[in-house]
């Protein structure tokens, strides 16, 4: 296995009274495709939140290439959750690819021609350029995904964090993205998603982490994805337990 | 009108509400977008305090003392809106209207206390509450000028901060924007701009010139920079056009004018607004269903 990019320790957060994450320790390989899975509450979402320092956590111990989220900030890249955003808000598609860039363009600087050209080649990729000019209120769901994952590209971080970016796309979007997300990881990026359709876990992601406020199992998707780690991570409430030994 | 613009006064007042619509209409974009249009009320309305207390203490109707006091009221109610919000399980709303009508409350008992002492005429002080632009001295109009470019010049330079701020907070976050600064310095800019205008508008209605110039701009663009911009041209005329009119009468005051100016504006930009006016949608409709009918037509000839 190669080196751990993402090393977490004895992590325990929680929301007011309520803790969400408990003794959560591991560590993600170099190069991965990880989904987080879990049932609703688990603390994925959370979990994501406290590694990029946008929730703060009890205790615990988290680097990134061995060092703290503060000194490789830069070579993180994230993108939030669909519904976390207005998307009435009043942009173009291309104008929030470029929001991307603004750590490169610098603090109270206009981006420049060339930014908007690699914000334009990033909605390119995705399949988007058609759109640049467009309302982000006129665009679709899964359409609005792609304008956040092309923000993500132009980041070009080594490490990316993605919070469902399948829940609720259409399925052109779905195979848009994913093959992004495999096209990254034939780059050496690590990248981990959070992730709630366990049919196509074993498609997707060549590593997963079963997460019900703790750690439940880690590691390859070929020797972790058991049915025995599903129901213990879910309980008795999954339905759909198909194909799986 | 000329003589009244000639009046060197008036033409100072002019331009001084006309500076105060511009950061009002700007700051009031920003509020527009952090979803936080009843916490301008809320914090014009804890001013009043604030300022009566200040003059309390030192028996002058000094300015940038009053913005000095009704600043650190007005924060003092911000605190408290937050505070209860985070601590208790009062929603925002209810928290502030608490603080809205409770510092309102106690501004207007102060201010009946310190008419009393200070012998009936609390020079002006009451001027406060619906405002009253001619009443400003050169001196106060210098310092209500000075923090309204302060104001101004703190959204243009953050313009692209400022975006993504208000767009998409944890992606802010994650790429190094420093949030508790920045909602530290929006709370700031948004109570600076409050202060300077309690007196051209009072406090009963400052909010509505933060609320409603930023409305009407929605009416008119899809692009951030130009609501920016379009709020704070409605925001300036409502200023200067409001003051116009109120200076034709004596006594007669500032604010109430400002807001119905302001308020026309909206009602121009609801119905003839580009992108989102209601004649806009209509023919829009219009346009639509002939189309429509006219894509009817060769398919009804097909069939016979």
């Amino acid at each position: 296995m190669s080196q751990p990019v993402i090393s977490v320790k004895h992590l325990v957060a929680a929301y007011q009274k309520n803790t969400v994450l408990e003794n959560v320790s591991f560590s993600i390989p170099a190069g991965s495709l990880t989904a987080i899975v879990g049932p609703n509450g688990a603390g994925k979402s959370t979990l994501m939140k406290v590694l990029l320092n946008l929730h703060p956590a009890i205790t615990g111990d988290i680097t990134f290439f061995g060092r703290p989220f503060k000194e490789v900030k830069k070579r993180i890249g994230y993108v939030p959750q669909r519904g976390s955003v207005d998307w009435d808000f009043p942009t173009d598609a291309l104008d929030v690819v470029t929001m991307g860039l603004y750590g490169d363009i610098g603090w109270f600087k206009h981006p420049k021609k060339q930014h908007k050209a690699r914000a334009f080649e990033a909605l390119e990729k995705m399949g988007m350029q058609a759109y640049a000019h467009r309302q982000i209120s006129q665009l679709s769901g899964g359409q609005q995904q792609r304008v956040f994952l092309a923000r993500a590209l132009v980041q070009n971080a080594d490490i990316y964090f993605m919070d469902e970016p399948l829940a609720g796309v259409d399925a052109a979007t779905e195979r848009a993205i994913m093959a992004t997300l495999k096209k990254l990881n034939a780059l050496g990026k690590t990248v981990i998603v959070v992730h709630h359709d366990l049919q196509t876990v074993e498609d997707y992601f060549d590593h997963v982490l079963f997460l019900n406020q703790t750690i439940i199992s880690h590691g390859k998707t070929q020797d972790v994805f058991s049915k025995d780690n599903i129901r213990r991570t879910y309980g008795g409430n999954i339905r759909w337990l198909g194909g799986v030994d | 009108m000329w003589s009244l613009l000639l009046n060197t006064n008036t033409g100072w007042v002019l331009l001084s509400t006309t500076m105060l619509g511009i950061a009002a209409g700007a700051i009031g974009c920003l509020a527009y977008w952090k979803k936080q249009n009843l916490m301008s009320d809320a914090l014009s309305h804890a001013a009043l305090p604030g300022v009566v207390i200040t003059f309390l203490i030192f028996q002058e109707k000094n300015l940038l003392l009053l913005v000095i006091g009704a600043g650190i009221s007005a924060l003092i109610g911000a605190l408290l809106i937050q505070w209860i919000t985070t601590s208790s399980r009062i929603s925002e709303d209810a928290a502030m209207g608490m603080i809205l009508s409770v510092f309102y409350g106690l501004g207007i008992m102060l201010l009946s206390i310190a008419s009393r002492s200070s012998g009936g005429n609390q020079s002006g002080l009451d001027n406060f509450i619906f405002g009253q632009a001619a009443a400003m001295v050169r001196s106060d109009i210098r310092t209500m000028m000075m923090l309204a470019v302060i104001v101004i010049l703190t959204v243009v330079i953050g313009f692209k901060e400022w975006k993504i701020y208000l767009f998409d907070q944890s992606f802010a976050n994650s790429i190094g924007l420093p949030l508790k600064a920045m909602n530290t310095l929006y709370t700031f800019v948004l109570v600076v701009t409050i202060v300077i205008g309690i007196q051209a508008v009072g406090v009963i209605l400052m909010a509505a010139i933060l609320i409603i110039p930023a409305v009407s701009a929605r009416y008119w663009t899809h692009s951030f920079k130009c609501m920016l911009i379009i709020s704070s041209i409605f925001g300036a005329f409502s200023g200067a056009i409001g003051t116009l009119i109120s200076a034709q009468g004596r006594g007669w005051p500032t604010g109430p004018f400002i807001v119905v100016v302001a308020a026309s504006f909206f009602i121009f930009s609801l119905v003839f607004g580009k992108e989102k006016g209601l004649l806009i949608h209509y023919l829009h409709r219009q346009n639509q269903s002939k189309q429509y009918r006219v894509n009817q037509l060769p398919i009804k000839g097909a069939i016979k």
